[in-house]
This record gives structure tokens, sequence and C-alpha cells, in this order.
């Protein structure tokens, strides 16, 4: 009797590539959900416009490759990049820059480089820095979380508003939106205020900006999922939040009245949605079990050292790629030892 | 020292596989009926194939020798029934390619006759010195029977400046499906401990760890009824804990001692000894029985088979014939594997005979194994570093080994890697990995041999320009002093006149002599003048 011939193993997991970006999908669910929750119609309208926009533009560019189309649209790695982009983006933006965003994140991010598996950065985070660096004044209009808002929009409303770029009812563009947590705290440690004054904000919560706080829990629960599940690398997001923790805790130790607690870096702006969903991106992390806290750690302290002392308050993004760049060093500094190679001497 | 005598350590990665040991356990030990024919391929082992000592015609006994270890690193091979040579020529062995290599077939008389074949039986284990027992399994052409096939008298002679302090036989069987050596403990403890009693006392009483898996409890009770507990005699019963690839000498040494085998070094550098338990049984064979290594247990299962169990087979019995004892193929056979489904290779044919290393035969059904999945590109999710038992980045060999970057591929420790398929297992991209490894090894191998081969014709023609070069001194010395002799034969006259002068003395002594006996004093004054003349002639000429 004959048979066909294949090389072992001849088992394998039931793993792919799919289901683990499937996985990162459901994680991002809660946090979205709250986002949503805080901030409205937008979040979504955001999500549907530039996963659309993902899709369609890796299909273009894979045509003009002479690739495959469906096998890469339906690896689901092109609509984690679009709503993770999304999910970094004021709520009431105009679609053409969530496109323009989206696009910029795919095409050259991610198909100029490759594709799947080939990119050096971040795309979602390529796409953000572009649109930040290019749009800074759009890119900062975030309303208040839903409680302190005091004009609230409808679906068909939001809607109208992100496409047509105008608000209804002759509000203006200050009425309804607000410095976030980070930028007033910027703004106000400009002005020599103490932290405590700060603090007296409405805008502040339990710990960390208002609403913000609570879209951070529900990503850390997502994320913590995510690890559970081995999906992600336990090392990346402890990576983050412990070197954020610990510069953090450093300065706020050192003068507490100018530098802010660590619990209000950790829940505000992107940290847990960066920690757990953007920088475990295992294409343009370090991919060494030591190299991965070694990035993670550097990502967080250079969040604290941007959002202190650099020129932008949305720290994460950049903090990222400027590890996507370090890490293939840290990658071979950081390799292994193999078994049998210079033994520990047990 | 009691406690820490049962420490157990861990090895880096590792998986937690299904087990389907269940499948071939269910049944007692069974033997499959000497076949028609036998087919025994000479290069069965690890090393150089045996040198055929046999004709076609010639009549054998079983346990004859035919075919001598050819070299150091090589095994004998023996008749596993009696019967008449009638074929050595190339057959179809267990490989995947399919390829055909040297066999010695013989035609089996049913008489199973061992004539006078058979060694002496060696009664009192005490009196084996590690030479006596190393030239006995060399004698009797024993190999690993884990499924590597290494010479097992070579195992057995550590360098004087090794102390081995630690046997261990290894009856942890990783792979899934497979139940051999299970079986092996299960029926033959007694037998086992009497191998490791042996083992101990020709290798100078190391300390020996019987190892067996957490998963095999039949076989454990088993092993301890026969010592008489946990441990007596300085041997020890070891369960490890049931991670893939435990089995593996190197994770066993790990996890057993937690010593670590040097990466090109032995486990006779680190103390120790490591046996298969299938091997230590066959030692035991050929040193109370005096017989070679003539059959081994192979386990037939899968859902490919109708009635999976194990079976004792003679080697050299067609795979068709094991699998039609064990009741024949199911219609849901899709692949036959030898081994297990981490590591085994996957057979084209059952014509194939069962040789030393074959400890399982796998007939999957397409429930049972993974058809090749479309390969999606790599996404360095790490997974791969996360299980690899030798802790190595498989995922910087597969980049390195696919953009043939073969110096790379050894900075990252590419023969460091055991095959194991843990990566493969786990990759998300489906991405064949073990398959980039052994291309890139084979092709450093080629590489090395063409260096190699390139080496040699270099030396070759440098040994041959230095041999013209030389030639060419010699050749110019010879001409300088054939120059020389002309410019001395340039000045001979002078020889000549001096060889002349001196045969003129001579002559004119004698001539004197005869003057003084004729006394006649005018002639010798007219002489004697004349001999002045001459010389004075000479001396100007001079």
């Amino acid at each position: 009797m004959k048979f066909p011939t294949e090389t072992s193993p001849h088992v394998i997991s039931h793993a792919n590539v799919p289901s683990v970006m499937r996985q990162v999908a459901y994680a991002l669910v809660p946090g979205t959900a709250a986002m949503a929750w805080y901030f409205g119609w937008g979040v979504l309208f955001n999500i549907v416009i530039a996963v659309t926009v993902a899709l369609a533009s890796e299909a273009a560019v894979l045509r003009l490759r002479n690739r495959p189309v469906q096998p890469a649209l339906t690896d689901c790695s092109a609509i984690l990049t679009g709503w993770l982009l999304a999910l970094a983006l004021p709520p009431l933006i105009p679609w053409w820059l969530t496109a323009l965003g989206t696009g910029f994140a795919i095409v050259v991010a991610k198909q100029l480089y490759g594709g799947l598996g080939h990119n050096p950065f971040n795309p979602a985070m390529t796409g953000y820095v572009v649109l930040i660096i290019s749009f800074p004044a759009e890119l900062t209009q975030w309303p208040p979380p839903g409680m302190l808002a005091e004009v609230h929009f409808g679906p068909l409303e939001t809607l109208g508003i992100i496409l047509t770029g105008e608000l209804p009812n002759a509000l203006t563009w200050d009425s309804v939106t607000q410095a976030t947590p980070l930028d007033t705290m910027r703004t106000h440690l400009g002005l020599y205020e103490t932290l405590e004054e700060i603090r007296q904000s409405p805008i502040w919560g339990d710990f960390g900006g208002r609403g913000w706080e609570w879209i951070g829990n529900w990503y850390l629960i997502g994320g913590l999922w995510l690890v559970f599940r081995k999906v992600v690398d336990w090392r990346i997001p402890a990576g983050v939040l412990g070197g954020l923790i610990l510069i953090s805790t450093f300065f706020y130790l050192a003068d507490p009245d100018i530098h802010p607690f660590p619990a209000f870096h950790v829940f505000s702006g992107g940290v847990m949605l960066g920690a757990f969903f953007i920088a475990t991106d295992p294409v343009s992390a370090s991919g060494t079990p030591l190299g991965r806290l070694i990035y993670g750690a550097g990502i967080g302290v250079l969040i604290y050292v941007i959002r202190t002392w650099g020129g932008y308050p949305d720290a994460v993004a950049f903090a990222v790629l400027l590890m996507n760049a370090a890490a293939p060093m840290i990658d071979q500094y950081t390799r292994p030892r193999t078994y049998g190679h210079d033994p520990a001497g047990e | 020292m009691e406690e820490n005598n049962h420490k157990l350590w861990h090895f880096h990665g590792g998986l937690k596989l299904n087990p389907h040991k269940k499948i071939s356990t269910g049944t007692p030990l069974r033997r499959v009926p000497p076949p028609d024919t036998l087919t025994l391929p000479t290069h069965q082992h690890i090393g150089d194939p045996a040198e055929v000592l046999v004709k076609v015609g010639d009549r054998v006994n079983k346990g004859q020798l035919l075919a001598r270890a050819n070299g150091y690193i090589s095994a004998r091979v023996h008749a596993s029934s009696s019967g008449t040579v009638v074929e050595v020529g190339q057959r179809p062995v267990p490989h995947p390619s399919g390829m055909n290599a040297e066999c010695i077939v013989i035609d089996t008389d049913g008489r199973d006759d061992w004539g006078d074949s058979r060694l002496p039986a060696i009664d009192d284990y005490t009196a084996l010195s590690p030479a006596s027992l190393r030239s006995r399994v060399r004698e009797c052409g024993i190999v690993g029977l884990g499924g590597a096939a290494f010479p097992t008298s070579v195992k057995l002679n550590p360098l004087p400046h090794h102390t081995i302090d630690t046997l261990i036989i290894n009856g942890v069987e990783c792979e899934p499906y497979i139940t051999c050596d299970d079986t092996l403990i299960r029926e033959r403890a007694g037998d086992l401990i009497e191998s490791a009693r042996i083992l101990r006392h020709a290798m100078g009483n190391p300390e020996c760890i019987l190892a067996i898996e957490s998963d095999m409890p039949a076989a454990r009770d088993a092993l301890w009824e026969a010592l008489g507990g946990e441990q007596a005699d300085g041997i020890r019963v070891a369960v490890v804990p049931t991670i893939y690839p435990s089995g593996s000498e190197k994770q066993l040494i790990r996890v057993l001692t937690g010593r670590e085998v040097p990466a090109h070094g032995l486990p006779h550098d680190v103390g120790l000894v490591c046996q298969n338990v299938g091997t230590a049984y066959a030692v035991y064979r050929a040193v109370r029985h005096g017989e070679p290594l003539l059959e081994r247990i192979v386990t037939v299962t899968g859902r490919g088979v109708e009635a999976p169990c194990n079976l004792e087979v003679l080697l050299g019995t067609p795979v068709a014939e094991v699998i039609a004892t064990a009741g024949g193929y199911t219609p849901s056979a899709q692949r036959l594997i030898m081994g297990g489904p981490m590591m085994g290779i996957a057979l084209q044919d059952d014509i194939v005979p069962v040789v030393k290393a074959t400890n399982c035969l796998l007939v999957a059904s397409a429930s049972e194994i993974d058809q090749p999945q479309p390969m999606m590109p790599c996404i360095r999710c790490g997974e791969c570093a996360r299980v690899c038992p030798a802790a190595l980045l498989p995922q910087e060999l597969y980049r390195h080994a696919k953009n043939r970057e073969f110096d790379r591929v050894q900075e990252f420790n590419l023969f460091d890697c055991i095959e194991c398929g843990c990566c493969a297992y786990v990759c998300p991209s489906r991405l064949p990995l073990v398959h980039y490894y052994r291309f890139a090894k084979s092709e450093i191998g080629e590489r090395e041999r063409e260096r190699k081969a390139s080496d040699l014709a270099r030396r070759r023609f440098e040994f041959r320009q230095e041999r013209l070069e030389r030639e060419k001194l010699e050749r110019a010395e010879r001409q300088a002093r054939k120059r020389a002799k002309v410019a001395s034969k340039a000045s001979a006259p002078d020889k000549k006149a001096a060889i002349d002068a001196a045969v003129e003395r001579s002559r004119a002594r004698r001539e004197q002599r005869s003057a003084d006996e004729s006394a006649r004093p005018d002639v010798v004054e007219q002489q004697s003048g004349e001999v002045e003349n001459t010389d004075q002639i000479h001396a100007r000429e001079q």
C-alpha cells in the first residue's frame, strides 16, 4: 500500500494567525464599548470607517503586488490595524482624516514593507503619528467624557459631523471639545499650579482622567484575558506598565507637587490600550523573552519622558515607534542561552 | 542527600500533547510470525554501513553474522532467522524519500534454527569487565532502540578522563501513541532491572536512574515490584512529568540531574550514560542469552489499523506483515509513519522492512494528522521560542534558513536543534519549521563536504605547485653542478699534466731501479740528465 509522505511533525496545534488576530479583536470589545459609552457614537463610526478603508487599501495593494487577496483579508490583521487606529482618534474627527491615516498605515507602513509580518513599525501607530504631525488641531479635539459633556449627539448627528466636518445647530468646536486630562495636566503644570490644585478640576476621577480611567480598566480586563490565553506575551505589557510605574513613582516621590501620581499616568490616555494591544504587536516588537521586557519597559519610560518633557501629550504612539526602531538591536543583545552553551553550572 | 536525589529540574519549553497511548496498550505483547522473506539493510544505525560477509546462495543460521561493523561508529547485522541468502543489493528502506539502500535478503526456512550462532551466555555478570561488556554489545550489533540507532558500544566507552557517576535508563516515551517501551517495562520489568545491574556493574557502579513518565503507572508498579521498592541496590525509579520532549536524551538529563550536556559534547562529559530501556533489554539478552539484536518491540497504532497493539518483530520483517498481524488497515488509513507523530518519518510504502530504529508504526487517519496547511508569513509571535526545548530562537533560524544565510543560522545555533517539532506544532502561521532546519543542516553539510573537497583540491594543487617548484629548483641545482663540472673540465690540461708528470716520475723511478741494477754509470748519468730535463720542462709548463 502506498502513502503520501509529509515532513514531521504530523500533528499541529489549532492556533493560527486569523484565530490569534480574532482573539485580539474580541479582547478589544470591552474597552471599545466603554469608549463608546463615554465618548458617543463617533467611536463606532470611526472604527467602521477605518476598518473599511483598511480592508479596501489592503486589497488594492495586494492586487497591485499580484498577491492573493483573500487570505490576507481574512487574516484579520488589517481589521485590527484599522480598529486600533480608530480607537486612538477623537470621536468626531472628519472621516477623511480617519481614512487618510488608515490608508497610510496599511499602504505605506505595512504593505510597502512587504505586508503582514514584515513591517518594522506598528502600522496603526505610524498612521496615527502621520495624522498628529500633519493635523495636530483636529487630532486634539476630544469631547469631554459623557457625564461632563453639555451636548450629546445622536447617531445620525454624529455621522453628519464626521461626514461633513461641520457641527450642527451653530455649535462651535470650542463648546463641544475640551482639553483631555493629559493636556490639562500639562497646561496647568506649565502655569506653576500644584497637583493638588489641578486635581480640583471635575475632569479628574478617582485615579485618572474621569471616564478614561474606566476605559483603561476595560482594556486592562481584555488585555489580561489575552495574557491568560497566551495570545500576547505577558512580558510586554508588564514591561510597559512596570517601566511607567517605576519612573513615575520615582519622580512622584521626589516632588509630588509637580509630578502626577503613578496611577494617573497608567490610567490616562492610551496607556492600557498601548500596553496590551499596541506594544504587543509581535511583528514590530522585540522577539526574545528578555528583549520583550526591555522593549516594554522602554515604551513605559518613553511614555513618561514624552509626556513630561516632550512636545506632545500623546506619548504612546511615539514611544511605541521609537522602541520599534530599537527592537532589532534589543534582539541582538538578548538572545537566550541555548541548552548546553556556557552551562549555568548547576 | 535523599531529597536531593529525588529533585526534578525543568527544561526550557516543551509541550503538553494529547496522549494517545491507550489505543495500543489494551492487548498483551504478541509476536509477529517469521515472514517468508527478511530484508536486512546494512545501514540501520548512525555511522558507516556494515560490510557484507555473505553471498547469494549462502545458508545462514539465526543469529549468524551477515555484515560486520565497518569502523568504530558502525554496527553488525545478523540474520534474524535461518534460511538462504537470495539477494544482496539495493532495496527500498524506511526513508521519507522512498530511497533504496544495500540490503541482505534472506528466504527463511521456517525452522528458526540457531545452529551454533548463539554466543556463550554470561551467567555471572559480576565477572564482566567494561571492556568485555563493550565487546559483547558490539558483537551483538546493539544500537540505541529509542529511534536514533547510535551504536551502543560507543556510548559505553567513556574516555579515561570521564568519571561516570550516573547511568540513566530511559523509559520516558514522550511521543504520543508510542508504547513499546511501556510494554517492555510492564512485561519484562525483572529482566530490565537485571540489565540495569549488568550495566551498572560494567560501568563501575554508577547510580542508576530508571526514568519513566507520569502517565505510565502500570510500568511504574511493575518496576517497583521487580526492584522491591522505589529504590534499591543503587537503582532508583524516577517518574518525570509528561512533557514532550522529556524523553529526548539531553532534556531527560536536565530533568533528572539538572546538568546540561555541553553543546559540542556528550553525556560522558557531565558524568552520564543514557540508554533506552529497549537497548538495556537488548544488552541483557546479549549478556545472559548470548543473543545478538534480532528483534524488537514495535507499537502498531492509530485509527488506520484494525487492532492496535505492541508486537515483537524480527528485524527485516516487511511493515505490511506487521500491519497484517495487527489486523490490517482500516478504510480510514491515510498516512504511514515510522515513529511518532512529532518526529516520525512518513513512509511511502509498506514493503520496507522493520529496522533497529523502528519503534512505532503509526497508521494515521485523516482526523489524527494534520494535512499541510497554507503557510502564512511569520508574525514573530514567539510561540516557537517559548516551546523550544533547546532554548533556540526558531523564528530567526527560519528567517535565515529561508534566506539561505547559512552563516547566520549557525550563529543562532542551528545544530543544537533536536528536530523535536515543538516549534512547528505551535506555529500559528503553519510554517514547516523543522523542514527548513533540515534543509539548512543538509545544505551546510553539503557545503562542508564541498569545502573539504575543494580544500583537498587546493592542497593537491598547492602540493603540485610545490613539487614543480622543487623540481625546478633541483633542475637548476643539477644544471649548476653540471656547469661547475664543465668549468672544472676547462682546467683539465693542468690535471692531465699533473697525472702525466706522476706517471713520468714513476716511470723514471722504475728506469732508475733497472739502471742501478745494470750499474752502468754512463747510462745512468745520461738518463738522470734526461730526467732532470723532463722535470724542468714540466716545471716550466706549470
